[in-house]
């Protein structure tokens, strides 16, 4: 069904070669943010180009797409760049996470364990964890050039210093292979220890910013904190409203205009494969406390 | 030499280029020479150079030519053309200089102004204190004023702690440029106890006095610096 | 002034050997040649457009010379060329064994972070990992420079010019460097507030025993910190010796007018 006007995946084969390229010099550098000549896409900046980019240079005719979107199959993002390339590669795409060979992902990383083989591709907004705090370019370039991250740990600081702990919740900084700090992409903090030692291939792209960098198989990597202020995961603290998982990333959804509210899994795939094996929760919608969960 | 100090041939001259390019000759062929426990006052009338003497001895101004010899912790140092290091090292562990003006430094207490010299040479604070506060009050600075940075207090009282400042180190060398000028007959005569207690610890002095009386009372030996006219 | 350091140490700690730099075809800075020892103090003074930033920049790395050279004994004993230093290195110096406090401290401060974090910074980019320890740290410093504590979570866009540039020092002065950089750390700054400030400078400068150059054309600031002058004209220095002998006996023509303060500044 592939529409004639298109080559295989969208882009030209020159320019997948390119963007080739950028992610073996990824790999090659765990963390390392490569520059590479980032294409206009069928869609506007802010929904995945850059993520878009990456799948299309790497997607072969045999593999099995997953696009999730905050942990959903379908939000209307996730199904549109799972359209995008069932037209322009005639990929057969799935919703398991477990059956996909590769899985764009927008701030979230699935559940279930990855296995050797597949390859999570993140959209990035943001690529750069310094920008916060030096915004000239030339400076956090010579920053990572010379490992000096002292900076890093000053926003760190102020969280603490304003409210007591550290607070930054999404992109959360990390150090891969103990050298390049990491800004993981707009991920809750819950999902950094699944990057550490992940049996998949890590890939990163930003479009508007034209980087990609990587996190091979089985990488360190490692979530910055201070000794008296470990790095924590943080959840919800209740079961799935739906599978009843105590070990989940939960979404909170408000039920009733009375405050009513529940909390259910934000990996749908995850959930309900977990209601199709048998488990429920509760369906409560009571109030709970909200807890740091280690 | 024996001696503290010793000044041979010594000779300044100041070219004022702004007033194009006119020479000042102030003093040449200055020798003499200070033992240990003598205080040698320079005598003449304004203008005669006698506190540029001083301030050449302290390395404060220039030597153009001649010898100024210092013995600095056992050795013969020419200040006339020592290094600026070796200047104030020997400033900080040989020679003291109590000018006719305090030079104030602004919001330290005048107990610490007078205590800094010892502290900097390593004597604990609190000690340090001590020496201050006994100096202070023979000099009769009452003690509510210890406390105050001495920038707002009076001429006289600002002499005071200048000299006890310039008295309380254990210096072999003291340089005193009109120490009484402006101070009561009770507080000179606290003065010259000073430099007589000085003498007893084998300090070598030189100083510049107006008052007759004072000059007779502490000079060992008064060097005539008329003698060292420059006249051009 | 009267707190001296040990000047019987003879080992220089910055050696400056024939330095030039030009700027098209002005000579900004020419053969200049001096040894800095630890706990010593220079001041480099002269009318603006003398040379004495520029050679601020050659000596702290920040410019490479046309000609001559800079070394700096490091921690280890061993005196270096600088134009031989890894940039990584001469990174590390700057921020560990040199401070440096600028004129405006919008350049020598993260205006938008904390005072704790601000002064903090060094200490983690050296490794330091206990937010506990660099606050306490840090605290202890603001309180040195005369910065009430309770402010420490404030950002030095709300403080004044004078806490701004207290706390550039104290943010300098935390991995207790052995040489200091200062570019006219006193100007722009009210009269009564410069005097506290060249107080706490000079104070500090004695306690930590460290070395300093300070570039300024006022030459109170360099009478009450300085033990030596080096006066620049035309990026030459034309007259260099102990601090009070150059100001109360100058000898070149250039300098008698600086003293004269015939000058305007
Ligand atoms: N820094 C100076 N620059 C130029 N002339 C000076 C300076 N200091 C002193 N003189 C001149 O040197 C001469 C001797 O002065 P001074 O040593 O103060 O004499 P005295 O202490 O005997 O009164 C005077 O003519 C005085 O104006
Ligand atoms: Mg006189
Ligand atoms: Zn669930």
């Amino acid at each position: 069904m592939n529409a004639p006007t298109y080559n295989f995946a969208y882009l030209d084969e020159q320019t997948k070669r390119m963007i080739r390229r950028a992610i073996l010099k990824a790999i090659a550098i765990p963390g390392y943010q490569v520059p590479f000549a980032s294409r206009e896409m069928p869609m506007p900046y802010g929904w995945g180009t850059g993520g878009v980019q990456v799948t299309a240079a790497i997607l072969g005719p045999d593999d099995v797409l997953k696009v999730i979107d905050q942990g959903s199959d379908d939000t209307t993002n996730a199904i549109s760049i799972r359209k995008f390339f069932g037209k322009t590669a005639g990929v057969a795409t799935t919703t398991s996470t477990m059956d996909a060979t590769v899985i764009q992902t927008r701030h979230r990383i699935p559940e279930a364990s990855l296995h050797a083989g597949q390859v999570l591709v993140y959209q990035v907004p943001i690529p750069e964890p310094l920008r916060f705090l030096e915004p000239r370019e030339t400076e956090t370039r010579r920053m990572h050039a010379l490992a000096e991250y002292g900076l890093m740990h000053v926003k760190l600081y102020e969280d603490i210093a304003r409210f007591g702990h550290i607070a930054t919740a999404y992109a959360y900084p990390v150090k891969v292979n103990a050298r390049y700090v990491m800004d993981p992409s707009p991920t809750p903090k819950f999902d950094n220890p699944k990057m550490d030692n992940c049996a998949a291939l890590q890939l990163f792209g930003a479009g508007r910013e034209k980087r990609i960098y990587a996190i091979p198989p089985y990488t360190t990597v490692v979530s910055l904190d201070f000794e008296d202020h470990p790095f924590t995961r943080y959840r919800f603290n209740a079961p799935c409203a739906l599978c009843g998982a105590d070990n989940s990333y939960l979404d909170e959804i408000v039920t009733d205009d009375r405050g009513g509210r529940m909390f259910v899994c934000s990996d749908t795939d995850f959930c309900e494969q977990r209601q199709a094996a048998g488990h429920h929760g509760t369906e409560s919608a009571a109030p709970h406390k909200e807890k740091a969960h280690v | 030499m024996t001696a503290m100090i010793e000044l041979a041939n010594a000779e300044k001259t100041f070219t004022m280029h702004l007033q194009g390019g006119v020479e000042l000759p102030v003093v040449r062929g200055v020798s003499f020479h200070v033992e240990p426990g003598e205080c040698v006052v320079l005598s003449g009338p304004s203008g005669a150079g006698k506190s540029s003497i001083l301030k050449m001895i302290f390395g404060n101004y220039r030597c153009d030519s001649g010898r100024i010899g210092i013995r600095h912790q056992g050795k013969v140092v020419d200040l006339a053309t020592a290094e600026p290091r070796q200047v104030l090292s020997i400033r900080r562990s040989t020679i003291g200089y109590v000018s006719q003006f305090l030079r104030a430094v602004p919001r330290v207490a005048t107990i610490d102004v007078v205590a800094e010299p010892l502290i900097v040479n390593g004597v604990a604070r609190e000690e340090a204190r001590e020496r201050a506060g006994r100096l202070l009050r023979r000099l009769n600075i009452p003690e509510r004023l210890w406390t105050l940075p001495p920038s707002t207090f009076s001429g006289g009282e600002q002499q005071r702690v200048n000299i006890a400042r310039g008295f309380i180190s254990d210096l072999p060398i003291l340089l005193l440029d009109e120490p009484t000028a402006s101070l009561d007959a009770a507080n000179r005569a606290v003065v010259v106890e000073l430099i007589a207690e000085k003498k007893t610890k084998g300090v070598a002095m030189v100083a510049i006095v107006h008052d007759d009386e004072i000059r007779h009372l502490i000079a060992d030996r008064i060097v005539d610096v008329t003698s060292f006219a420059a006249a051009a | 002034m009267s707190e001296l350091a040990n000047f019987d140490d003879d080992q220089p700690l910055l050696v400056a050997e024939g330095l030039g730099k030009n700027y098209g075809r002005l000579a900004a800075c020419r053969d200049v040649s001096f040894a800095l020892y630890p706990g010593e103090v220079l001041a480099i003074v002269g009318e603006s457009g003398s040379g004495k930033s520029t050679l601020l920049q050659l000596l702290s790395a920040q410019l490479a010379p046309r000609a001559g050279r800079v070394s700096y004994r490091m921690r280890d004993g061993v005196l270096r060329d600088l134009a031989e230093l890894g940039e990584a290195e001469r990174r590390f110096l700057f921020r560990t064994d040199w401070g440096f406090v600028h004129q405006d401290p919008a350049q020598g401060l993260r205006m938008g972070v904390s005072a704790g974090a601000n002064v903090g910074e060094r200490l983690m980019a050296v490794g330091w990992n206990h937010y506990g320890r660099i606050r306490d740290t840090a605290s202890t410093w603001l309180d040195r420079v005369e910065i009430d504590i309770g402010r420490i979570d404030d950002a030095p866009k709300t403080y004044s010019g004078g806490m701004r540039q207290r706390l550039q020092i104290a943010r300098n002065l935390v991995t207790e460097p052995r040489l200091v950089f200062m570019d006219e750390p006193t100007g722009g700054l009210d009269v009564s507030v410069q005097a506290r400030l060249l107080d706490l400078m000079r104070n500090l400068v004695g306690e930590l025993g460290l070395a300093a150059i300070v570039v300024t054309h006022d030459l109170a600031v360099a009478r009450l910190l300085s033990h030596r002058v080096m006066v620049m004209k035309g990026g030459r220095v034309i007259e260099t010796g102990l601090t009070d002998q150059v100001l109360d006996d100058p000898r070149e023509p250039y300098t008698q007018l600086l003293v004269s303060s015939i000058l305007p500044p």
